[in-house]
């Protein structure tokens, strides 16, 4: 065993060293163990980042955009102090080269911080992804009032559903990509500690994916809130679906509105949800939910991840800022089919997806209408912007079912 | 690099009974050995290149079994995972390979001269034969802890030493990156091309990483020499041909590796060896020789009759369907190979598959005259 290495050694001093150490000992594999950096320092050698640097050229993705060989060179030896690397953040921008519908980000965050430790690799992604924010010069918003939301009623014979999510990731406990089998217990023990405390119409109960009955795991599926190991390679790559499903589980109310998914893309997942086209209600409910959970894991002496340049810190460099999507499931037969239709959701903001959600297609004449942005404007003002876009999308839908006229709204600007 | 658990040393700020898996619903060799207080003594190691324990049982723990055979569950890193996670590989590599002691000894018998007879299977019944096995580069990490580096390093000396072979070993390197559509159609239908693996065993022990970089396909003219690189381990080293001539597959075999191992050694990378597993490999089950010698071969009525799996178990040979492992048979064709690896060797291992299928092929014959075959159903091998 020691042979091998004193071949990879150059230094003297080094070879002595190692040769001592005979071949094939428990011993010899501890005393090494305790002087890993010699291997480490040596491997580093042998592999510059030159040898190491991924080959991206048939990629398209965020991370693949923003990655040169200067950045790779200057931070593929850094560690977070969980040690947490950089080839593990972009380790599934590299197996996944690109995806048919979006352009993906292609590398994810192990701790809170990996944005600090590789920003000259993520601020460019970040200012890439959201519409030129930008991580060092401005702060970001954060605004749970849900009162100041204007005109937030849809019609009910367009609108069948309303929706808001976010994810919250609790400080001090390493993400999903990173984060071991202790830790994500730790989370799911302190986020069912908190949900336990919600009381009224917000009381729920918790369901463990591991120790959920056959009838409940069925119940879950019926409504539609069951979710599974995930199957994506966006996903799969980055490590995430580690010890499946230890530690995962599903929390709501018994009102089936307010719906928290513990340890799936992140630390928790919030849901607020309802039929219909009621957005002011579903969030209220959100708003309060949230400052509810939040009060009740400081309580504890915990806190949600969050800082003024990135908002609310999560998994995914797309979901920084609110890691707000409000969306609607919205009927508009006739819009749907005018040539005009991606402009108009463009310049409104606004995406659309398929009633399946992200990757899936439309059915019909039904589509899932969301925000498109997430970092660099608040809450409220992000789902003001849903508010205003659904409202003028159903305009445009009865102009059209009565043989009127419709426009396409100017663009609308992110930052002034 | 190890995939998801650099940080070991800050989990051991957690106690061991908080990071100790959930076993109870799993049916692999590693949760049925590994009880917390063997994790509680592992946890804190690492090998020098950094492997962890965590790494090892990843797979195991993600993966909590198989339908149709019992899978091992945990991987090596590298060579010294094998010693520095002792106290969990060696109970691992009784259980799966019979029994195989610590302190046994493996021999290795590479020459195909020691093989008796194997020239004459019956080819209206054996319809091609094939033996396999992977070699590690010493010096390297494996494939589940490489990093792209190391993994191209790898490519580049596999190139290298098998640039040279003359003969019947004269071949070309076909690297899954830039290979055109062209040449991707003919490997395909040759049977001959790897594709990224999908299968979860794979995929959660690290082994798909930054696919396909680094990986490629080496053959020879005649298509009866084949290598993978950088697909399950380092180097699969494959010699087939159609028909039952397994005593001249093997001398290929043999003389192939013979010459490619010499390559290597002249480049300070020999194979990865030692006397007690003998060839070092990925993966637990394929220590010793690493090698599956086997034949597609035509046994309608043998495979149907009552006997047939304890004949399998008595000439320790194992079954699979001609798409491979995790395939069911088609058209009472069979693949044959041999079920053991380490403790025995590629000599020895190859005649039990040659003498294996030549009594299977007559008791075939005996029963396609409505003969009884009782008399020649074989003791324990």
């Amino acid at each position: 065993m020691a042979s091998s290495f004193t071949r990879l050694i150059s230094s003297p001093r080094n070879a002595a060293v190692l040769a001592s150490l005979g071949a094939g000992t428990l011993a010899g594999g501890l005393w090494l163990n305790e002087n890993s950096t010699l291997i480490a320092d040596t491997k580093k050698k042998l592999y510059p980042p030159s040898a190491d640097f991924p080959d991206l050229r048939k990629h398209n993705n965020c991370m693949a955009k923003a990655l040169t060989p200067a950045i790779y060179a200057k931070l593929r030896d850094k560690l977070t102090p969980n040690n947490w690397s950089l080839d593990q953040c972009i380790q599934t921008g590299v197996d996944n080269p690109g995806h048919p519908f979006i352009k993906t980000v292609g590398a994810v965050a192990g701790d809170e911080e990996t944005y600090e430790v590789f920003a000259a690799l993520f601020d460019p992604i970040i200012k890439d992804r959201h519409g030129g924010y930008d991580p060092k010069t401005m702060k970001h918003p954060t605004d749970l009032d849900s009162s100041k939301l204007k005109n937030g009623v849809f019609d009910n014979k367009y609108v069948l559903s309303s929706r808001v999510r976010t994810g919250r990731s609790i400080r001090g406990l390493s993400l999903p990509p990173a984060c071991s089998r202790a830790e994500r217990r730790e989370v799911e023990r302190v986020t069912v500690t908190a949900l336990s405390g919600l009381k009224g119409d917000l009381a729920g109960q918790y369901y463990s994916l591991e120790g959920m009955s056959d009838k409940e795991q069925q119940q879950l599926i019926d409504d539609h809130f069951l979710f599974d190991k995930p199957v994506s390679p966006l996903l799969t790559c980055a490590f995430m679906a580690r010890d499946w499903p230890d530690a995962r589980g599903i929390w709501h109310n018994k009102d089936k509105n307010f719906l928290i998914w513990v340890n799936e893309e992140d630390h928790t997942r919030v849901i607020s949800m309802e039929k219909g086209g009621n957005m002011k209600s579903v969030f209220d409910r959100f708003c309060t939910g949230l400052k509810q959970v939040e009060h009740l894991i400081q309580e504890r002496g915990w806190e949600f991840m969050w800082n003024e340049r990135l908002g609310y810190v999560l998994t995914c460099p797309s979901n920084l800022g609110t890691g707000l999507r409000a969306g609607v499931h919205v009927k508009l037969p006739h819009l749907s089919l005018d040539a005009r239709f991606s402009k108009i959701l463009e310049n409104l903001r606004l995406q659309k997806r398929g009633t399946g959600g992200v990757d899936t297609a439309a059915v019909g004449d039904t589509f899932d209408i969301s925000n498109n942005d997430r970092l660099g404007k608040s809450e409220v003002e992000l789902v003001q912007l849903l508010v205003d876009g659904v409202h003028y999308l159903i305009e445009c839908e009865k102009k059209l079912e009565k043989g009127q006229e419709i426009k396409v709204p100017p663009f609308i600007e992110l930052f002034k | 690099m190890p995939f998801g658990n650099t940080h070991n040393n800050f989990k051991l700020n957690f106690k061991t009974e908080e990071e100790f898996p959930d076993l109870s619903k799993h049916n692999n060799h590693m949760a049925k050995l590994l009880t917390p207080e063997l994790y509680g003594k592992l946890r804190d190691r690492q090998t020098p290149s950094g492997f962890t324990l965590d790494d090892v049982i990843q797979t195991g723990v993600d993966n909590p079994g198989h339908p149709f055979i019992m899978t091992v569950g945990c991987v090596a890193g590298d060579e010294e995972s094998y010693e520095v996670f002792k106290e969990l590989f060696d109970p691992i590599i009784s259980d799966r390979h019979g029994g195989y002691k610590a302190t046994d000894k493996h021999k290795t018998d590479m020459n195909f001269e020691n093989l008796k007879g194997g020239d004459d299977l019956d080819p209206a019944y054996v319809l091609s034969s094939r033996v396999r096995t992977g070699r590690s580069i010493k010096g390297y990490s494996l494939p589940p802890h490489t990093s792209r580096g190391e993994r191209r390093a790898i490519e580049r000396l596999s190139v290298e030493a098998l640039a040279p072979l003359e003969g019947e070993f004269k071949g070309k390197y076909y690297p899954l990156k830039s290979m055109t559509d062209a040449e991707q159609d003919a490997l395909i239908n040759d049977h001959f091309l790897f594709d990224k693996p999908v299968s979860p065993l794979l995929t959660c022990a690290g082994m798909a990483r930054d696919w396909p970089d680094g990986r490629g396909i080496w053959h020879n003219d005649d298509k009866t020499f084949l290598v993978w690189v950088n697909e399950e381990d380092h180097l699969r080293v494959i010699s087939m041909q159609q028909g039952g001539n397994m005593r001249e597959v093997f001398r290929r075999f043999c003389v192939g590796l013979t010459k490619i191992e010499e390559v290597f050694k002249n480049h300070n990378h020999g194979f990865m060896w030692n006397e007690h597993l003998g060839y070092v490999l990925t993966c637990p089950s394929n220590l010793g020789t690493g090698l599956r010698g086997g034949v597609h071969v035509k046994l309608p009525k043998l495979s149907v009759h009552a006997k047939f799996e304890e004949i399998l178990t008595r000439l320790r040979l194992q079954k699979r369907g001609t798409g491979g492992v995790d395939t069911a048979s088609v058209g009472g064709v069979f693949d044959i190979s041999n079920a053991d690896r380490l403790g025995s060797s590629e000599v020895a291992q190859v005649q039990m598959v040659v003498d294996g299928v030549k009594l299977m092929v007559e008791m075939e014959k005996k029963l396609e005259k409505g003969e009884a075959i009782d008399s020649m159903i074989p003791s324990q091998k």
